[in-house]
């Protein structure tokens, strides 16, 4: 958990790039994508996405490990689309109330790539974007307020943290005789009593660390950056990117004649 | 920040001065600190001894201008000036070190980290950068420079903070405070929770650094040994009255701990040259085999789910083989990240092993099953006993007694046991308090009686010794030593030699961590 919080060996090129700057391409494709259910722009989209992840230091394996949850979840949607749909054209596939008919079954796959393009960039996303660069450019660029970006940054330290804690507390707290085992009220007061014991630690740590915080001079007025979080020529191809593939998305659709508003 | 009148160092050392100084924290009847009077010359080094509850944190809070933020009610009374000025207004003037290494870390990545405090006090980029440089050289942690690829030896500035250990992170924690350029340097048992190597590194590495910029030290710490001749006075606080001074002695250490050596020797410090008097052990054991692990690899890690597939965790430490026999001491040392702590807890039943086999004997398990981590939590606990380091994680309920009884009446016992282990462990006083309220030895002392008020046979603790004073110390010592000549098998994880002398038995020395891939995200797994 905390080893993910990191980019340790990534040199992807796209890791270079201003996270502001990443933000902006993901935000536009994802908002063309959100416009429209058809097949063609999601396809579209998810080709040049695909294509972008050696640049970003992703690879398939990676991606099934970190995303498997989304992928899965893009598929059943998908499916379910294709089963419950109202019919449209040839039926394929007649099962009762349930039926797959061609036009179902377009609008189930577009949800599916459309799950996909949309889930895909926000991957790439994390995989190329390091927290601290994230917090120098949301604090430095965006000027958001640097206590809230900060304190944020180090908290989420913490989080790492507090899943080992939570490990030690449960054998801690078996060790006493409170276990997993019983009525499921049992098991529900178990582990109410263990997060009880997660949130006083996680209290204290809190306490502690606002107060190394503190006492390093954090909070008062103006501060200096170490970090200088810069824009640079990869960050107009970044931002490019993103407009080239909203745009292919929406051209391809279009003149296939299958772009449709969710709204319609 | 008057750069006239510093030194090459850039550091100017600070002067405190306190006048009659009291705080009271909000909602507090009484007050931490009363009628302190104290003068600290610029340059020099004091170590602050005193009992628990005597304001030894509270004065180094003050100082270091964190005290109070959100106490609305709280009191202060007389003056505590740096430079003749309150500390509140002039951060960067004082750097504190705190016990907990893991909160003395702000950001994920080692120079960062040390820029921090820098930044924020709007310290110029290059000056922010040439000070990373030499203060994580300064305390031993030498940047590797700006090209990672090349580096000699020393970490490079984005080494992952969390991949440090203890010792290193609180000689980071020193460099964050040194890039600071502070007058004044505040270490509040900065060694507490660490071991004996990382102790040594932590000092040498602050003593370095005194020499280097001359600012003015106040550090408290039990361990008298560790910085005496580090120091050129001692300090004793003792809890103030309106009538007594807070301060009970005061000059160059080797007078303070010849004329006061009874009386810290009293309050539990622990005095160079002085190991406390410990009931010797008295019959051999029956040496019954209760407990053996076998070949076993150890890993705190659950088997992890990538996609479909199931991939066991990297163990940390691999072929151990060892037993727990009746009446005798098993003592667990290594260096480090050795995965001591993680094989007692799998010789304890509370985690699976990777690999080899933990298996119990009939007279142990009766009837419950071979293997411990099977057992329920009700079998588990009336069989082998854990004793965690921190004791808070321990605690399940709003009193001492309820806490103490809890195992009993789980078992469906009576509390006879609970009585003699409240009398024992001097928890007499306490048996109505908030177990959280209580002070570090009794809070130690409180964990031990809990896990043994369920009887049971095997009991396994992990550094139990850490942070107490030398009173906890011997009581726990003697105590388990009785333990052991009355047929408890004791297994401990500890760095403390002499804590294993007075338990005797075997030892169990564990080698440097088997080195693999556990933390890293391979990158196609």
């Amino acid at each position: 958990m905390r080893a993910a919080l990191t980019l340790r060996g990534n040199h992807a090129l796209l890791t270079r790039a201003n996270p502001l700057a990443k933000f902006g391409a993901v935000f536009l494709i994802t908002l063309v994508l959100a416009l429209s259910i058809d097949w063609v722009s999601a396809s579209v989209a998810l080709a040049a996405e695909l294509a972008l992840f050696p640049l970003a230091g992703l690879t398939l394996p990676l991606l099934w490990q970190r995303g498997w949850p989304l992928i899965v979840a893009a598929a059943v949607g998908g499916w379910s689309t294709a089963i419950v749909a109202a019919d449209s054209g040839a039926v394929l596939l007649d099962a009762g109330i349930w039926s797959i008919s061609e036009g179902s079954l377009q609008l189930g796959l577009g949800f599916m790539l459309r799950g996909l393009a949309i889930a895909l960039p926000a991957i790439l996303l994390m995989t190329c974007t390091d927290p601290t660069d994230l917090a120098d450019a949301l604090a430095q660029k965006a000027r958001l307020p640097h206590r809230f970006v900060l304190g944020t940054l180090a908290a989420m330290r913490l989080v790492g943290l507090m899943a080992e804690e939570w490990q030690t507390i449960g054998m801690a707290r078996r060790a006493r005789g409170v276990g997993s085992h019983g009525s499921p009220l049992q098991r529900l007061r178990a582990t109410l009593g263990q997060s009880f014991g997660l949130l006083v630690q996680a209290i204290r740590r809190a306490s502690r660390l606002a107060v190394t915080m503190e006492a390093r001079g954090f909070g008062t007025g103006q501060r200096t950056w170490a970090r200088e979080s810069t824009y640079s020529l990869l960050d107009a191809w970044v931002v490019l990117g993103g407009v080239l593939i909203a745009a292919a998305a929406v051209t391809a659709a279009a003149g296939m004649g299958t772009w449709n508003f969710v709204w319609r | 920040m008057a750069a006239s009148d510093a030194g090459a160092s850039g550091v100017r050392p600070a002067a405190v001065s306190a006048r009659g100084w009291g705080w009271r924290h909000a909602g507090r009847a009484a007050p931490a600190v009363q009628g302190l009077d104290l003068d600290i010359a610029p340059g020099e080094r004091v170590l602050l001894l005193g009992p628990s509850g005597a304001g030894k944190s509270t004065l180094l809070h003050a100082l270091a201008g964190v005290l109070g933020d959100e106490e609305d009610d709280a009191d202060e009374t007389g003056s505590l000036l740096i430079d003749g000025q309150v500390p509140r207004g002039q951060r960067g003037r004082a750097g504190l070190m705190q016990q907990d290494p893991e909160t003395q870390v702000v950001l994920s990545r080692l120079g960062d980290d040390v820029a921090f405090g820098a930044e924020n006090l709007a310290v110029p980029r290059d000056e922010i950068w040439r000070r990373v440089h030499e203060a994580l050289d300064d305390v031993g942690l030498r940047s590797a420079g700006e090209d990672a690829a090349g580096g000699s030896g020393g970490l490079p500035l984005d080494h992952p903070t969390s991949a440090l250990s203890g010792g290193q992170k609180q000689r980071l924690a020193l460099a964050g405070i040194l890039a600071m350029r502070p007058g004044l340097i505040l270490l509040d048992e900065p060694t507490a929770n660490l071991d004996p190597d990382g102790v040594l590194d932590v000092r040498d590495a602050v003593g370095r650094c005194l020499d280097k910029t001359g600012a003015t030290l106040v550090v408290v710490e039990h361990r008298v040994s560790v910085w005496k001749d580090l120091v050129d006075r001692i300090v004793v606080l003792q809890p103030g009255t309106a009538a007594t001074s807070a301060v009970l002695l005061d000059g160059p250490p080797d007078q303070v701990l010849a004329e006061a050596r009874d009386l810290l020797i009293g309050a539990g410090v622990w005095v160079p040259g002085f190991v406390p008097a410990t009931r010797r052990r008295t019959s051999a054991g029956s040496g019954g085999l209760l407990l053996a692990a076998q070949d076993v690899a150890v890993s705190r890690e659950r088997p992890r789910r990538r996609g479909f597939r199931t991939i066991p965790p990297v163990p940390v430490q691999t072929g151990i083989t060892a037993q727990a026999r009746a009446g005798q001491a098993l003592t667990v040392t290594g260096p480090n990240g050795a995965g001591k702590s993680t094989f007692a807890l799998t010789l304890a039943g509370l985690l699976a092993p990777v690999a080899g086999k933990v298996s119990a004997a009939v007279d142990l398990s009766g009837g419950a099953g071979i293997d411990p981590f099977t057992w329920k939590a009700k079998q588990l606990i009336s069989r082998i006993g854990t004793v965690f380091q921190e004791p808070e994680h321990q605690f399940v309920t709003g009193s001492v007694l309820d806490e103490l009884m809890f195992g009993p009446r789980h078992l469906g016992h009576g509390g006879e046991r609970v009585d003699e282990l409240v009398e024992r462990l001097r928890l007499t006083h306490l048996v109505d308090a908030n177990p959280y309220t209580l002070s570090g030895g009794e809070k130690r002392r409180l964990s031990v009686a809990t896990v043994l008020a369920a009887h049971p046979r095997v009991l396994v603790l992990d550094e139990p010794t850490f942070g107490q004073d030398a009173n906890t110390w011997a009581e726990l010592a003697s105590f388990l030593s009785e333990l052991l000549d009355a047929g408890t098998s004791v297994v401990s994880v500890t760095h403390d030699e002499e804590f294993s002398a007075v338990l005797g038995g075997t030892e169990l020395r564990l080698g440097p961590a088997a080195r693999g891939g556990a933390r890293q995200e391979a990158g196609a797994a």
